[in-house]
Parts: structure tokens; C-alpha cells; sequence
């Protein structure tokens, strides 16, 4: 097809270069800006990129303004997270791919039910829950949530219904407990799906905002998303520069995960045709 | 399935024979033991908050009762009649709806053309573009909110860019009319790449016989994609359409974090209205209004759900 029109490709790549690069101008304001000293914010505002490489804006973020703890709370969240959704995820996805019991068609409604309903409006009722279980502003009610992601299942099930049947048949007819079937024959098998769910789970659980933002009410609690929410809204104390450090801490474990394990990300979102 | 055994009777019932009742039973146990987790977690953070959702949406409820949520009143329909009455919920709901109407076709669009040219048009750094575009998509939203107040600030790099091409610079984040194009813009960043990777999936799916058979027949490639392409892709493109929706109808984090909701109210969302009443305090009206927010997204999500449906 290129053939008929030479110009073609060069006006269609043109137009992804183009809108590529405009999706990516926010990361080049961002690592520009943190670097940029307060005297230059007053001196020029707008300016893209700056004079020096000043570490200032980071050493501030940590000393001062207790971002070292918020990431402590946000690494422990999220690796907890982490290791709840294979382990819990897998279980529940081979139980309603593979194994026979009365509810199973249930349990399967509710995790697309779970899937689809969105988290916006249920945060009040489930914080009154939160309250009455005494677990208020504690780290365990900002993680409790998503310590079995829907979407964990749905992808740990799609996966489990592909492992043949005769293999599990045979196991049990070897005289495999129903347990050790899982652990010693399936679970190796799903291996791919796994990585996927440990990277999505990672995603949901160091992005999430609103939920430990009603939870969490000292700043102990916060996480590093809500510690730079609240420090962005006390704004006019803070200069820009160390908003902008701490909103690439905040976004660099995410990113640096996306570069190398990208096909994780983009296999879970395609797979699933959700977010 | 129909693989037969040496014996000639079907593999799949040989191990009910064997393992009998018993080894049903543990089957039966082992399943319910692996949805356990699940199934407190569902009850704890689905069913019961909805439920809770509904109920207290007819009652008085403040935030005093939060710790003691028994000695409420039961008002009937009154908060939910009063919420509806409220005229800055009615204008989060118009918000609302500008934000779906403007955000569906510009995201879709965007992803849609950004896939057709991924799909086939170039084969030189693809991978590298998908990248791209799919970053903002994990990108930390509150650190995007930061990058993009500082961005769109009056002495920003967006207006210092404008300057430079002596455009007029907008007060983006001050004025209700620019406030509204900024959030827009935000979303149609962080959105565009989830659209492009779906219908990238939706594209895949199409036979590459097909394509050589319209070229063969002398179709353009403009032809070929309304005539073509795009009908195929209809059951992606209803899809993508469905998940926008629900996702912009329960806009919060943008608005939020960008505006607060201002100037005057032009950018408050149906969510961020719930959000904001439950820090006032009136969380009776909040549960009320998030219960009407279930509702619209519940209409859509029912669409959602028959589309999905016949797929497993």
C-alpha cells in the first residue's frame, strides 16, 4: 500500500510521533521542574528545563516534609497487596475454573459484580464498616480491600481453565490430595498469569487514592499518594519544585516496573477489557 | 473433552467412579475453602456497604452516627428528595454529563485512529509508540494532578510555550470555561492509551485475509477502514465505549486534584459532590447521592454485563 502514495507512512508516523510526544511532555515538565531551585521558579516560572541538576527539592522531600515514611507505608501496602492477590487470587481462580461445587456460578457473578461496581460510590458506607470494625486510620483497612483484586480472579481463572483436565484427573487418580493437585501441578502452570497479577496488583495498590484518603487521618497512615495530595493542597507554603520531586518519587516505582515488564500491564488491561 | 481412554469410555468420567462421594466431597470443600478469602472481602467492601448504602440513604444520618450508626432516624424519601432538590447536585450531574458526552468521542477517537496506524499503517517502532501513549495510563494520578497544576498554572510551561509562540495564554485552572477544557484534556491523556491497547486487541482479531482480499478488489485504505475495518470492530468499539462511560460517570480524581471542583462549581462531578458531603459531614445525603451514582453507572453497567456475557 505504500506503493500507490510515498507520503503515506511519513504522514502517518507523523501523526503517532506527534501525539506520542504530546502524551509524554507531562514526565519532561515533571523531571525538569523538581530539579529547578525556588530563586529559579520566581526568576522564570515557565521555563521547561533546569539550569542544574539540584538534588535540593529530593533532600527537602525526605528531611522535611516526611516522605521517607509515607513510602515506607505505601511499600509495605502495596508488597502485602502483592502477596495476598497471588496467593489468594490463584486459589479462588482455579476453585471457580476448574473444581465442582454447589455456588461456584455465584461466586463468579460476584467477582464480575465486584469488577464492575464502581469503587466511587461505596467509599462512605465501607469507611462506617471500617469504623465499626475498630480499624480506622490503620494501614490494615487501607490495604483490606485489596488484598483479593476481582480482577486478580478473573485473569487467575481464565488462566486455570486452560490446564488440561486429564492432568488434574490423573493427579487425583495418582492419589494427589486436593491441596497438593494446586500447589505441585497447577500452580506451575500458571506461572505468565501470575506475573501479570503481581504487576496489576503492585498497580492498583501503589496508585490507589481515594480509599486511603478517607482512611487515613495522621499522617503515620499516609500513604505516599496522600502525603503529596495534602502537601499539594497546603500549597502555598511549599514551592512547586519539591511538589514536583515528590510527584516523581511518587510515580518513578510505577514507571520503572512499566519499562521493563510492559507487556504484563498491557496483556492484563487487553485480556480482561477492563481496567 | 472427547479424548477416549484405551477402554473407550470417556476420560472425564473415569475419576468420579474412582474417587466416588468422598472424593467429590473434598472437592466440594477445597473449592469453597479457595473462595473463602474472596468471598469476605466481596462481603465486607461490596454487598454490605451497598446494602448499608441503600439503607442510610433513608435515614438523617451525620457524621456523629458513624460510630453508632443505630441511632439514626428513618426519614423515607426526604434526603434522597432534598438531594435531588439541591441545585449544586443538579449541576454536578449536568458537570457530569458534559464530561461523558465530551471525554467518550475524544477518547475513543484518538485511541481508535492512534490503533488503525499502530495496527497496520507503520511497523517501525510501534512498540516503542504504544509505550508512549499507554504511560499516562500508569502513571500515579496524584502526581499527575501535580504536574498538570504546575503545567497549566498562569506562568506554567503550557502558557510560556504559548508565549513563545506569542498565543494567548488562558487562565486554564481560574477560568469555569478553560477549568473544564483542562480537565477534559487530563482525562483524554489518561485514557487514551487504554482505548488504543483495546481496540489494538480488537483489531488483532481481524482475519489478514481480509485485508487482502478488499485490496484486491481495488478498495483504498480509507475505504477499506469505513467499510470495512470499522464494522468489524463494532463488539471492540461498543466495549471501549461502555467502559469510557462508566469510568467518566464516576469522574473523581481529575477534578479533585486539578480544581477542587472550581471555579464555581463548573467542574464538580456527581463523585466529587459524594466526596465532598461526606467530609461535611452530611452523610446521609452522600450515601443518598452515591446510591443515585450506582444507579446511572448500574443502567450502564447492565449493558456492560450482557456484552460480556456470552464471551466466557
Amino acid at each position: 500500500m505504500s506503493a500507490r502514495n510515498p507520503l503515506r507512512p511519513t504522514a502517518l508516523h507523523a501523526t503517532v510521533a506527534i501525539t506520542a510526544l504530546l502524551m509524554l511532555l507531562p514526565m519532561v515538565w515533571v523531571f525538569g521542574g523538581s530539579f529547578k531551585t525556588q530563586a529559579e521558579f520566581y526568576a522564570d516560572p515557565g521555563a521547561w528545563l533546569p539550569r542544574a541538576f539540584d538534588l535540593h527539592n529530593y533532600v527537602v522531600l525526605f528531611t522535611q516534609k516526611g516522605f521517607g515514611g509515607y513510602l515506607a507505608n505505601s511499600l509495605i501496602v502495596s508488597g502485602v497487596t502483592v502477596a495476598a492477590n497471588l496467593v489468594f487470587s490463584s486459589m479462588a481462580g482455579y476453585a471457580i475454573g476448574k473444581l465442582r461445587f454447589p455456588g461456584r456460578r455465584i461466586v463468579f457473578t460476584a467477582v464480575i459484580v465486584a469488577m464492575m461496581v464502581p469503587y466511587v460510590a461505596l467509599f462512605v458506607s465501607s469507611f462506617v464498616l471500617v469504623v465499626q470494625m475498630g480499624l480506622a486510620n490503620t494501614l490494615m483497612a487501607i490495604m483490606l480491600p485489596m488484598l483479593v483484586l476481582p480482577l486478580s480472579i478473573f485473569i487467575m481463572r481464565q488462566a486455570a481453565h486452560g490446564v488440561p483436565d486429564e492432568l488434574i484427573e490423573a493427579a487425583r487418580l495418582d492419589g494427589a490430595s486436593e491441596a497438593g493437585l494446586f500447589a505441585r501441578i497447577v500452580l506451575p502452570m500458571l506461572g505468565p498469569s501470575l506475573a501479570t497479577v503481581g504487576v496489576l496488583s503492585f498497580l492498583s495498590s501503589w496508585n490507589s487514592f481515594l480509599w486511603p484518603l478517607i482512611v487515613a487521618q495522621s499522617q503515620d497512615v499516609y500513604t505516599a499518594p496522600v502525603g503529596l495530595s495534602v502537601a499539594a493542597q497546603a500549597s502555598n507554603t511549599l514551592s512547586f519544585g519539591i511538589l514536583l520531586a515528590g510527584a516523581v518519587v511518587v510515580m518513578l516505582p510505577v514507571l520503572l516496573l512499566f519499562l521493563f515488564l510492559q507487556r504484563y500491564f498491557v496483556q492484563g488491561i487487553a485480556t480482561s477489557g477492563l481496567k | 473433552m472427547a479424548v477416549d481412554t484405551a477402554a473407550g469410555a470417556p476420560v472425564r468420567r473415569r475419576p468420579r467412579r474412582v474417587a466416588g462421594r468422598a472424593g467429590l466431597r473434598a472437592e466440594a470443600l477445597t473449592g469453597w475453602m479457595f473462595v473463602l478469602p474472596f468471598a469476605v472481602v466481596f462481603l465486607l467492601f461490596t454487598a454490605i456497604p451497598t446494602v448499608l448504602a441503600i439503607m442510610a440513604g433513608f435515614t438523617d444520618m451525620s457524621v456523629r452516627e458513624i460510630r453508632h450508626p443505630l441511632d439514626v432516624d428513618l426519614v423515607g424519601f426526604a434526603t434522597f428528595a432534598k438531594v435531588l432538590a439541591d441545585p449544586t447536585f443538579q449541576r454536578a450531574v449536568l458537570n457530569t454529563a458534559l464530561f461523558v458526552v465530551l471525554c467518550v468521542p475524544v477518547t475513543l477517537g484518538v485511541g481508535l485512529v492512534l490503533a488503525l496506524i499502530l495496527n497496520r499503517g507503520i511497523r517501525r517502532l510501534r512498540s516503542t509508540y504504544r509505550a508512549a501513549v499507554y504511560l499516562p495510563v500508569v502513571t500515579n494520578i496524584v502526581a499527575a494532578g501535580v504536574i498538570w497544576q504546575y503545567a497549566f498554572s498562569m506562568t506554567g510551561p503550557v502558557n510560556s510555550a504559548l508565549a513563545g509562540l506569542s498565543l494567548p495564554q488562558p487562565n486554564w485552572l481560574g477560568d469555569p470555561g478553560w477549568a473544564v477544557a483542562t480537565v477534559i484534556l487530563m482525562v483524554a491523556w489518561r485514557n487514551i492509551g487504554t482505548c488504543m491497547v483495546l481496540f489494538l486487541a480488537g483489531l488483532q482479531a481481524v482475519p489478514e485475509e481480509i485485508y487482502e482480499a478488499a485490496s484486491t478488489d481495488g478498495a483504498g485504505p480509507v475505504r477499506r477502514v469505513f467499510s470495512m475495518t470499522l464494522p468489524l470492530l463494532r463488539p471492540t468499539t461498543l466495549l471501549v465505549s461502555v467502559l469510557m462511560t462508566v469510568a467518566f460517570i464516576n469522574l473523581f480524581e481529575e477534578p479533585y486534584l486539578l480544581t477542587r471542583g472550581g471555579p464555581l462549581g463548573s467542574t464538580q462531578s456527581i463523585a466529587l459532590w459524594v466526596y465532598e458531603q461526606f467530609s461535611f459531614g452530611n452523610v446521609s445525603q452522600s450515601m443518598a447521592g452515591s446510591i443515585l451514582l450506582l444507579l446511572l453507572a448500574g443502567v450502564v453497567a447492565v449493558i456492560q454485563f450482557r456484552m460480556l456475557r456470552p464471551k466466557d
